[in-house]
């Protein structure tokens, strides 16, 4: 008995393993590249790499923010990867997270008598229910028209981008706001307990690592069971009488859903009100955490971390070392290429 | 009709990894014939097909075209050499007009498009030899046989002389069919040789003046038409000894001419034998994909402990009627019982909660996820049961217990259940399907092609496990164009052809000749009369 369930043990690390060294080493080539970039360019990669990680990890205050930055991410890529992982390319959670951000602000702003222990929850729904009716119209079209979702949701982000423009330019617009385009501040008793004293890591982190937990959960479930069959094979999904249409429109409901949940995340613990700048490039991040996570939510832990990591690293390389925080794209643009390739990359030698 | 050669094709040889495709086939085409070319699936006739219109390389053997020796390298080759072909699957752009798909890939001589000119171009050709098409109607408007007239009209617009048509009635309604056999009569008065695959006998006999036939990759037989018949060539396609098989002549005359009554009685009188019944299918009319009727009021029952075998030609309908009878494909017209239960209107998950047992016809695009591990394609179907889920969450252990079970009681070798299904033997694949469905207990099993694709061994292993299963008392119904499979196993064969039933007969009356011919659309009466005369 022991003998077997040594074995089994022995299997499943060899698996990991097997899961893991891709990305790693993908992550490491993507570095040794930006860094024979920065020599090109006739600077130090070693200085510049040490002011990214001294940027990142350097004190206890940029660890936080480390963590801050890492919530939306984590939150976004455990959102689109259940989306992937039904073979459905959703690359629409920047506009999914608008949605969430202004379904739930316009809740506060306009609700804002209600006590906080009622409006906290009623906000959140609103942005989970904002997000995935956003995405809602991109599964349905998938679904029952067979339109390829890649093209609705990127087209159902510049919609979402340019409705919030309007919004915060507009109707939302803050009235006291010296013409800046933003709304008016939500109630700061509705505003998220922070975590640490003086940091401005909040709640909306611990509701990342439950869903965590939570999408653990889900792929342990009948549920996610019959996402991963519709995500493998339409034709099986139909031969073993699945309803894949409506697998289909679920599976896009609860991806927006979280999205929805993270635009909640950066109104309530970090902007306190809508801005139009709440989610560029969140969208193209998130399918990169995910990929990098192997579509595992412990996985995407580490990626959300490592990308977070270089954004908030990056940004004080920049300051401090004079590099260009371009760099960061390319590293993420490298990062991506080889994920998208290491099928043939490293399977090929693998065989 | 000349005598004059367009294509020899002499000592062709194809081989693939383990098959032996073409074995040194010699075949003449004549200008002004039509030359059929018979034999069952995997006989051989679509390699030799594609080796003329370049998109094989013969591994021996000479091509004369006009009497020059050439390599046909590619189909671009072919049609320089003035060969077309029509392909089953029609290879034309569907938002694109008659004319527009005619001249596409055409060097018109000018680099701008005069379509007016191609039009009057497209309407005199077609116009030469009969053939009905408008050139300006866009393809998607078309029905079946008229784009499989811009096929022919695309090839000859090309200066083809040799036409190769792969099984072109497959596709067609039977008038549809019968325009097409004017067509090609006429294009064969004008000079053109014509090659027809096919494997209807009733066509072959109608329109050509020639036939070939190959079998196991060999050609074994060539003659006019007019010298041969019906009988011969499904003889020769079938190629069995008859020696080894043949029954008592005069019983078998009786079970085709005189039995066949009671058993046309058995299977319209529905009704009374319902009661002890598994399936019963009564009057069944059901779609294809192309809404046109695939089965045509088919009727009959099988009872517990019985394999009833159907006989037929792929693209007779069977997959259709799996379809109705396991609820992917509505039902037009007709009924289906369970036992006691009308299931006409049933869906997919009704019959598995029923624990009706599928062998699905592909494996590894219906039957299995390749890429999941042993585990979860053991549970497929089951997963929400109360046994493998509780709360909505799946029971890792009784999974665990559930697989160990099916891996040691059907000896499927496989290093873990871990591993993905995708690495397992065909064998072992098929082993877990098997495993699967009937772990369930099933009182019905369809088995579409259970051993397709399966070595010796493994098809054995399947049929031993389904012949257990009729001993326990499942009642099966095994789909195969197979006709060693069919007799090994049913109990009582039915033949069907063109989405019928052309006879249900006891195993102990039929013989592989006779199931040969009727597969191949023969009325039992035909053979019957022939037999006894």
């Amino acid at each position: 008995m022991t003998a077997i369930s040594e074995q089994i043990r022995h299997i499943k690390w060899r698996a990991i393993w097997r899961q893991v060294y891709p990305a790693a080493l993908s992550l490491i080539l993507a570095l040794v590249i930006g860094g024979l970039l920065l020599l090109v360019s006739g600077r130090d990669p070693i200085a510049a790499y040490q002011s990214l990680l001294s940027g990142a990890f350097g004190s206890s205050n940029r660890f936080t923010e480390t963590l801050v930055k890492m919530t939306p991410f984590l939150i976004l890529a455990i959102s689109v990867s259940i989306s992937f992982r039904c073979g459905i390319w959703n690359i629409g959670a920047e506009g999914q997270l608008i949605l969430g951000a202004v379904a739930s602000t316009w809740v506060a702003l306009s609700f804002s008598f209600l006590p906080p222990l009622i409006i906290l929850p009623l906000t959140m729904i609103a942005g989970i229910i904002g997000g995935a009716l956003w995405s809602g119209i991109a599964g349905v079209l998938k679904a029952y028209f067979n339109a390829n979702e890649v093209i609705t949701t990127s087209m159902l982000n510049f919609i979402a981008v340019y409705l919030l423009a309007f919004l915060v330019n507009g109707p939302l617009k803050d009235p006291e706001g010296f013409n800046f385009p933003q709304s008016a501040l939500i109630d700061s008793s509705f505003e998220l307990p922070r975590l640490l004293e003086g940091s401005r890591l909040n709640i909306a982190f611990i509701v990342a690592l439950i869903l965590v937990v939570a999408a653990i959960m889900y792929w342990r479930s009948t549920v996610g069971f019959r996402t991963e069959i519709v995500g493998a094979s339409r034709r099986v999904a139909r031969h073993i009488g699945l309803n894949v249409n409506w697998t289909i429109v679920l599976v896009t409901l609860i991806s927006g859903g979280l999205a929805g949940l993270a635009g909640w995340g950066e109104i309530f613990g970090l902007h306190f009100r809508l801005i139009e700048a709440i989610a560029i490039g969140m969208g193209s991040l998130a399918v990169v955490v995910a990929l990098l996570g192997e579509l595992h939510p412990i996985g995407m832990v580490v990626s959300a971390f490592l990308f977070a990591a270089l954004v908030v690293g990056g940004n004080a390389m920049e300051r401090s070392a004079g590099v260009p925080f371009a760099l960061v794209d390319v590293i993420q643009g490298v990062i991506i290429l080889l994920i998208l390739a290491r099928s043939y990359i490293f399977r090929a030698r693998a065989s | 009709m000349t005598n004059d050669i367009s294509v020899q094709m002499k000592g062709v040889t194809k081989r693939f990894p383990g098959v032996l495709a073409n074995d040194h086939i010699d075949l003449t085409l004549h200008a002004g014939e039509v030359h059929g070319l018979l034999g069952e699936n995997g006989a051989g006739k679509s390699t030799l097909m594609n080796v003329l219109f370049g998109l094989y390389t013969p591994d021996e053997g000479e091509i004369l075209v006009n009497g020059q020796p050439v390599a046909i390298t590619s189909p671009a080759t072919a049609i320089s050499l003035g060969i077309g072909m029509v392909h089953q699957h029609f290879k034309l752009v569907r938002p694109f007009t008659v004319t527009e798909n005619i001249i596409l890939g055409l060097d018109e001589g000018s680099p701008l498009l005069d379509l007016k000119a191609a039009e009057r171009r497209v309407a005199e050709v077609a116009e030469q030899y009969a053939i009905n098409v408008d050139p300006r109607a866009l393809i998607h408007d078309l029905s079946v046989g008229q784009q499989q007239r811009v096929e022919i009209l695309n090839s000859l617009y090309r200066g083809a002389n040799v036409l190769i048509l792969d099984e072109p009635t497959a596709v067609l309604t039977p008038q549809e069919a019968d325009d097409l056999i004017v067509t090609l009569r006429g294009m064969a008065e004008q000079g053109k040789s014509i090659l027809f695959i096919s494997h209807k006998l009733e066509e072959v006999m109608k329109v050509t003046d020639r036939v070939t036939v190959l079998r196991g990759g060999r050609k074994v037989f060539e003659a006019l038409t007019k010298d041969t018949d019906k009988q011969q060539l499904a003889r020769e396609m079938i190629g069995r000894q008859i020696s080894d098989l043949e029954r008592d002549e005069s019983a078998f005359v009786m079970a085709l001419a005189g039995a066949g009554e009671d058993l046309g009685i058995e299977h319209h009188d529905v009704g009374s034998s319902q009661k002890q019944a598994i399936l019963t299918v009564s009057d069944l009319h059901v779609k294809d994909d192309r809404d046109l009727t695939a089965v045509r009021g088919m009727s009959f029952v099988i009872h517990p402990g019985e394999i009833l075998g159907i006989a037929g030609v792929d693209g007779n309908g069977q997959r259709e009627l799996v379809e109705a009878i396991t609820g992917q494909r509505p039902i037009e017209q007709g009924q289906v019982w369970l036992e006691e239960t009308e299931t006409t209107k049933w869906s997919t998950r009704d019959y598995i909660n029923h624990n009706v047992a599928v062998i699905t016809e592909d494996r590894q695009k219906e039957g299995l996820v390749l890429e999941f591990n042993l585990l979860r394609n053991a549970v497929l179907k089951i997963f929400d049961r109360p046994s493998f889920s509780k709360n909505k969450l799946l029971k890792f252990n009784a999974i665990d217990d559930f697989t160990g079970k099916l891996i040691d009681g059907f000896n499927i070798s496989t290093p873990n259940p871990q591993v993905e299904v995708g690495t397992l033997s065909g064998g072992n694949q098929q082993k877990l399907i098997l495993a699967r469905e009937l772990s369930q207990s099933p009182s019905l099993i369809i088995a579409n092609k259970p051993k397709r694709g399966l070595d010796i061994g493994a098809a054995a292993y399947v049929h031993q496990k389904l012949d257990d299963e009729r001993k326990r008392g499942t009642a099966i119904l095994l789909i195969s164009g197979d006709l060693d499979e069919l007799f090994a196993l049913s109990d009582r064969l039915l033949v069907m052809y063109e989405g019928q039933v052309l006879g249900i007969l006891p195993i102990e009356n039929a013989d592989i000749e006779s199931i040969g011919l009727m597969m191949a659309g023969s009325s039992r009466s035909e053979i019957a009369s022939n037999r006894s005369s």
